[in-house]
């Protein structure tokens, strides 16, 4: 499973309001391609050409993380070992189903 | 390819509940989390299996009191330019919202976040500026960041900013509604963690599982609800890893900590909930609106602002009614022309609702 997947939510409407409309609490997945001079700011692309400057005060990131931003600020990073862990949670538990 | 998305794979999952065979009501408290049940059809498909899920008071716009919408209305109206997220200025209040005020020519703007906020205070000097700071402990941590970092003086804000596991712990002790499982919101557990919502399992036995936003999220949170009952255990159960850690964000926690202190508040369809806000501590005063303008507040300062009328949003963020079952719904309340706040946001329930049973 690549990440990238993970994150673009496949510009589902509440995706693609939360980019072009400012509405609030949601969170969207992106990917930080640049930092600014100060580093409080990064240049955030969310795919197919939609980049916005996010706050980055809050988080630990580094170009090429993907982060989870809210009204402006990325809040966290995601973790990509802990996505495939996930995923293979899922994978345990359908298993133990067709043992059963 | 195994994606959280898989629709296989969620089949297996509800196969899986459904041989359960179980009656259980579950709530959740985050718009998005509805989103993904209705637009996935999750909603249907898992009351099927026997298992409930509804939408309590999780959407921060449509918990924020009608007297708060009044205090930001007065404000646009004496001049201030008034700064705030785009569900927020289409939510009625008694007489107009701010959407209305500005096609009369009112200074509305609409921003992304506070940070837009305190640019437009910079670049507006001789003016002042009022960002309506309304969110829970996801957007707190913003607004923290961006008092800490001294913004001009003409920038002040409407504090709305709420907790939500105060708001948990008041629904369960008005116990007007049955609760087998809670789901807790993954955006504003990436701040908090896990540890906050502890107490509810072990103080009111209830099992918790903090989920993502994929529909193999949910239903994985669903199943891990159901696990916890089969078992008789009540814990917090992260199904959210990839981006929930049990210590949240020490970062976030830091700044709120540092301009925020505890306080009790009243949320719409509830009465005041103890611990609940989030209160500017004494040395971010001078951007607390409340008291910058006191003077100009004063006239609705007692006031006691009423829900519109018929409007149930009260009932349906504690959980007890079903959009559908408002007389309003989708009659004299629809997104285009909305009575109550929850038809506003689109991530109020109603507003889901309606967006797709059309």
């Amino acid at each position: 499973m690549d990440l990238k997947l993970l994150c673009h939510l496949e510009h589902n409407f509440i995706t693609y309001k939360a980019i072009i409309t400012p509405y609030m609490c949601l969170a969207i997945p992106g990917k930080i391609i640049e930092f600014d001079k100060k580093k409080e700011h990064a240049t955030v692309d969310y795919g197919d050409g939609t980049k916005r400057k996010a706050n980055v005060t809050l988080v630990n990131a580094k170009v090429g993380d993907y982060v989870l931003v809210h009204a402006g600020f990325a809040i966290q990073v995601l973790d990509e070992k802990e996505a495939h862990e996930t995923l293979d949670l899922f994978r345990e538990m359908l298993s133990m189903e067709e043992e059963n | 390819m195994f994606s959280f998305k898989d629709k296989q794979i969620a089949n297996e999952i509800v196969t899986k509940i459904e041989k359960l065979d179980v009656k259980l009501k579950f709530m959740h408290v985050c718009g998005t989390h509805q989103d993904t049940l209705v637009k996935h059809g999750l909603d249907v498909l898992l009351r099927k299996c026997g298992i409930e899920i509804g939408q309590g008071p999780g959407c921060p716009v449509c918990v924020t009191t009608p007297k708060e919408i009044e205090e930001i209305l007065l404000l646009a109206k004496k001049n201030k330019i008034v700064a705030t997220f785009g569900d927020m200025i289409r939510v009625p209040g008694e007489t107009e919202s701010l959407q209305n005020m500005r096609t009369e020519g009112y200074d509305v703007r609409i921003v992304y976040g506070i940070e837009d906020a305190v640019s437009i205070a910079e670049k507006n000097k001789g003016k002042d500026v009022v960002f309506m700071a309304v969110g829970f402990e996801t957007t707190a941590p913003t607004t923290a960041s961006v008092l800490l970092k001294n913004p001009p003086d003409n920038f002040s804000i409407i504090n709305c900013h709420r907790t939500i596991p105060p708001a948990l712990k008041a629904i369960l002790d008005m116990g007007e509604i049955k609760i087998d499982g809670l789901i807790e919101p993954g955006h504003v557990s990436t701040i908090i963690g896990t540890k906050p919502y502890e107490f509810i399992s072990s103080d009111y036995g209830v099992p918790q599982v903090v989920a993502g936003f994929e529909p193999l999220d949910m239903l994985m949170g669903v199943w891990m609800l159901v696990e916890q009952i089969k078992n008789e255990e009540a814990t917090v159960k992260n199904e959210y890893t990839r981006v929930v850690h049990m210590e949240g964000n020490i970062k976030a926690k830091k700044a709120m900590e540092e301009v925020f202190k505890e306080g009790d508040k009243k949320w719409r369809g509830f009465p005041v909930i103890p611990k609940s806000s989030l209160e500017l501590r004494k040395g971010f005063k001078d951007y607390d609106a409340r008291k910058k303008y006191e003077d100009e507040l004063e006239e609705i300062k007692d006031k006691e602002f009423k829900e519109p009328e018929g409007c149930r949003c009260g009932e349906l963020l504690r959980g007890l009614l079903p959009p559908q079952e408002c007389p309003l719904f989708g009659t004299r309340c629809t997104p285009d022309n909305p009575v109550g706040p929850c038809m506003v946001s689109i991530e109020g329930s109603c507003n889901i609702e309606y967006r797709y049973s059309k």
